[in-house]
Order: C-alpha cells, then structure tokens, then sequence
C-alpha cells in the first residue's frame, strides 16, 4: 500500500496483463485505474451496492490519459508549488515571463539548458492560462510564457538572467 | 512428405484443400465472434468434418497440417510463457500456493476418477486429470476482458490461478510425457526426476540470466527478433522433447525467460502466426478423431463437463473468499475459470498419439466442445443474476 498526497492506494498485480492501482475517495466511493502492459489504461469506478465489481470501465489511451491528467491535475500545480515552498526552507519557485526580446522566444527548452547551467529545475509553463506540467526538452518557448522555475534564491536568478539575456 | 515435392498436380490440390480449411476457419471465427463464444469448439468440429469419417475427408494435407499443429502448440505455449515473467510465476506461487492446491485437487479428480472408472489405467488417469485440471487462460482473459471484469477485485484472484496453472503444467507435461513413453517404474521414475531437474535448471537459468537471453534476441528490427525467437522456441523445444521433457515445456521455458518490454514485443509480432497454427492444431485434434465415436461418449463427456463446472466454481468461491471478496465476486471467480480449452487439447492430443485409450480423444474433444462453448456463454448469462442478487443483499 501507497500514499500519495494522503490518499492510500492499493496496488494489485494483474499476471499477464498489467498493473491495478486503486483507492476508496471521501465519500466512499472506490476508483480505479487498470495499466496495461500494451500502454492501454482503463478507468474503474466501482460499483456502489458490490464494491467488488467495476460498473464502469473507460479505456484511455495515451492522449486521452494525458488530457484528463492535465485536467485534473492543472489547478493545483501552482497551489501544490506554494505548499512546497512552505515547508522545505531555502526553496522557492519563481515565475519568469518569456518577453519578447528573450533570446529563447521560438526557441526550445533543452537548447536553454536550464538545469545543467543552473541547478533549478522548469517545473512548468503557463501559457494563455493553461498549465503545461513537466514541460520535455523539446518544449517551445514562446513571447508571454510564463515559466514557474524551483531552486534556491541563487539559482532561480541566475535562470532569469539566461532567459532575459541568454 | 511426399506432397511436397510432387507433381504441380498435387501442389494444385493442397493449396485448395489448406486454402479450403483456412477459409473455413476464418468463416467459423466470424460466427463465433458474432455469437459471442470461443472458436475453439467450432475449429474442432471442423476438424471433426475434415477427418476420417467426417463428410469431407483430406486426400493429401493432413502431412503438413501435422506438421502445423506441432508448430501450434509449440507457439501456444511460447506465448503462454511471454505473458509472465519469471517474478510473476514465483510471488504467484507463494502468495497463492493454497489456492493453487485447491484447484488442482478438486479439478483433477474427476478426469482421473473418470478414467480410472473406465479402466483406463493410471496413465489415462493421469492424462484425464490433466484433460480436466486446466482452465484455458486464453478464453477466460477474453472472457473477462469482454465483459469488463479486469479491473473486478475477484480478478487479480483468478488471474493468479491460470498463473499457478500454467506452472503446474511445467511440472506436469513431463511427467505425463514420460509416462506416456511408456516406462516402467523404475526407468520411469529416473525419466520424471530427469524432466523435473531439467525443467527446474531452466527456470533458475530464466530467473537468473533471463536478460543475457534478452540480450542475444533482442533487436530493434522486428523480423530479427522474430527469427531468434521462434528458432530458439524450437530448439529448445527440440533439446526438451529429446530429454522427454516435451517440446511445448521447452517452449513456454522460453517464454518464461523473456520478460518486459521485449516479450510484449514478441507477443505482439507472433499473435497472428500463433493463431493461424493454433488454429492448424485445434483442427488437426480434430481430423484424429472420428466424429462417429463422439456420440458414444457424449453423455460421459456431459457429466464430465458438469462435474468439473462445479468444481471449477468451487475452486473459484474458495480462492476468492480467501481473498476477502464479497458473494457476487466469488461466484464471477468460479464462472471465469470454467472453460477449457487449448491446453485440456494438448494433453488429450499427447495421450492419443500415446495410444492411451481410443476412447479418449472422442471424450476429449466432446468435453472440450461443451465447456469451451459453455464457459464463455455461462459468463455472459450470469452476469445479470449475481449483479441482482448482490443488489438485493
């Protein structure tokens, strides 16, 4: 048994098929998600009178996976940063704008090489108003984003005088 | 194998006669899909049609189709043993070792008491048991994928008993193999410990140097790692038969040994080849035996398959109530495991070709017929009873 974020989630091996992981919500509800080794997903929702049986199966793919993660998962990105930050001391987040003269507009992440020049880490880029989580390497920046970089006062500093002027 | 290099006359004739089997085949699958149950039955039937005795005997195929059918269940097994690895088989084994034992008593025993009532013998007891013991993973993984019970909590329960199964049946083909070449107690006893070591020093050697095995099949081009595969699946296959180890162990040996991303690739690439000879095999059971002498058997063959049904469904409500599932599910537990299928055909097919008894490839086939068939419909039919009665608990 896991936790994660408090929640405990059981995990279950699935013997020629995958791996199962699932977990009871508030409100006593058991969900589930079922991954296969062929990278299909499966969403469970258990039934409520014969919590043994899943009543609802939803097959994801990749995408699809991706999409409800961001969905769920988007809002809570910047509110989950603060929380860190709050307990680990010396850490901090910072939001760095992608201006219009930045030498990285149109650029991809990778060629900045944030994290081996600097030791902070990209933990995500807001654009438009959606969160990008995790963005690859291969993310492009663009003039308006807004970077959210974690490190130490030194480091995140030192990220911002990359992106202002390389 | 005369038909192969003869006269383009005779080519003529076995490309429509396999032309004529495979399409038939393929029809067949279309109506099983249709009506929801295994093929299998209906490629044995075709079988049944196709063989001697049947309306439309083979004049110059049954050669290769012999030939397919060995390649069949060589395939049957690779694959068997792709889907688990080494890990899986050993947690599998310790968490779920009662159970496991369970099931093999209870499922066992009405083969074996069968065959011992007819007179058999004890080595057509073993073989019946075997007939009996073994639930066809292939049709219960469909079973409950169709039927959206993977993510089910009775599922993880059942998913380890086919696990324990396909061991059991590591140790048992051997064992069968052995006493079906006909020894007597004493070369008999030394042929089993020799297939039992040998079978052990394989599964350590897969445990612990699986990946060097990787390694050496592993590539990034498909039809490479296609040809290492299937080449090292025979010849292992072969070195076992050679040891009376039987070939198909070798083979699921093999599987074994493969793990991860590149068994899912091999699974994923010898799919179709596999169930075309798979298919060849069901097919080729069923050109062995003459459809007449069903008949005879078909109310032994009945009460077989009940008495199993039960037995399977106890194995089922034990195991999951083990496991602190809930009425509903224990019952979906014993459901999944009822059908049999291609295993239960394989050993049927290893006693035949022994000679065991002629009986026992017609009781075989009309077991196998019925519960395969059976299984799968049983499932669907039940589904809605358990929901309601769990709804009215």
């Amino acid at each position: 048994m896991d936790t994660v974020n408090g929640v405990e989630i059981e995990q279950t091996a699935l013997p020629g098929i995958g791996l199962k992981h699932e977990f009871t919500t508030h409100t006593g509800r058991r969900i589930g998600v079922v991954s296969h080794r062929t990278g299909r997903r499966d969403l469970i929702i258990y039934d409520k009178s014969d919590p043994d049986r899943a009543c609802e199966t939803v097959q994801l793919n990749d995408d699809e996976a991706d999409a409800l993660v961001e969905l769920l998962g988007a809002p809570r990105i910047v509110q989950r940063l603060n929380a860190l930050h709050r307990e680990v001391e010396g850490l901090v987040s910072v939001q760095l704008p992608i201006t219009p003269g930045s030498p990285y507009d149109g650029r991809a992440m990778g060629d900045a090489a944030i994290r081996t020049r600097t030791g902070a880490s990209v933990v995500a880029v807001v654009r438009g108003g959606q969160v990008n989580a995790s963005p690859t390497p291969d993310f492009r920046f663009a003039a308006g984003d807004v970077v959210v970089v974690v490190g130490d006062e030194e480091n995140t500093a030192a990220v911002a005088n990359i992106l202002t002027d390389g | 194998m005369p038909a192969f290099i003869a006269s383009s006359e005779s080519v003529a004739i076995l490309f429509l006669e396999l032309g004529g089997v495979i399409l038939a085949l393929g029809v067949l699958g279309a109506l099983a899909l249709r009506a929801g149950i295994s093929p299998i039955p209906l490629y044995l039937v075709a079988g049944l049609a196709f063989g001697q005795g049947g309306f439309l005997p083979l004049a110059t195929s049954e050669e290769f189709i012999r030939v397919g059918a060995e390649l069949g269940v060589i395939l049957l097994l690779l694959t068997l043993g792709l889907e688990y690895n080494a890990d899986e088989l050993v947690t599998s084994l310790r968490s779920n070792a009662r159970g496991g034992l369970v099931d093999l008593v209870l499922n066992a025993a009405p083969g074996a008491i069968a065959a011992l009532l007819l007179g058999w013998g004890p080595v057509g007891a073993v073989a019946m048991a075997g007939v009996t013991y073994a639930t066809s993973s292939g049709i219960t993984a469909k079973v409950l994928s169709d039927l959206g019970w993977i993510g089910n909590r009775e599922t993880p329960v059942v998913l380890s008993l086919l696990v324990f199964e396909d061991l059991t049946m590591a140790l048992y083909l051997p064992i069968l193999t052995a006493l079906l070449a006909g020894a007597g107690l004493l070369t008999g006893s030394i042929t089993v410990a020799v297939a039992l070591a040998t079978v052990t020093v394989v599964l350590v050697v897969a445990l612990k140097f699986g990946n060097l095995i990787e390694k050496f099949v592993a590539s990034p081009n498909s039809e490479v790692l296609l040809l290492k595969v299937i080449g090292l699946a025979l010849l292992v296959a072969g070195i076992a038969q050679e040891l009376q180890v039987s070939a198909a162990v070798g083979a699921f040996l093999v599987g074994i040994a493969l793990s991860g991303e590149l068994a899912h690739e091999t699974r994923t690439l010898l799919m179709p080849i596999r169930d075309l000879f798979a298919a060849v095999f069901f097919v080729f059971f069923g050109l062995q035996t003459d459809p007449a002498k069903i008949l005879p058997v078909a109310g032994l063959a009945l009460v077989l398959a009940v008495v199993s049904m039960i037995t399977k469904l106890l194995t089922g409500v034990y195991a999951a109530r083990r496991a602190g599932i809930g009425r509903a599910g224990r019952v979906r537990a014993g459901i999944a495991l009822i059908p049999r299928g291609e295993f239960n055909i394989v050993i049927a097919g290893l006693a035949v070709g022994a000679g065991v008894h002629p009986d026992l490839g017609p009781l075989a086939a009309g077991y196998v017929l019925i519960l395969a068939a059976f299984g799968p419909l049983a499932a669907r039919a039940i589904q809605p009873l358990v929901t309601a009665i769990a709804n009215r608990a």
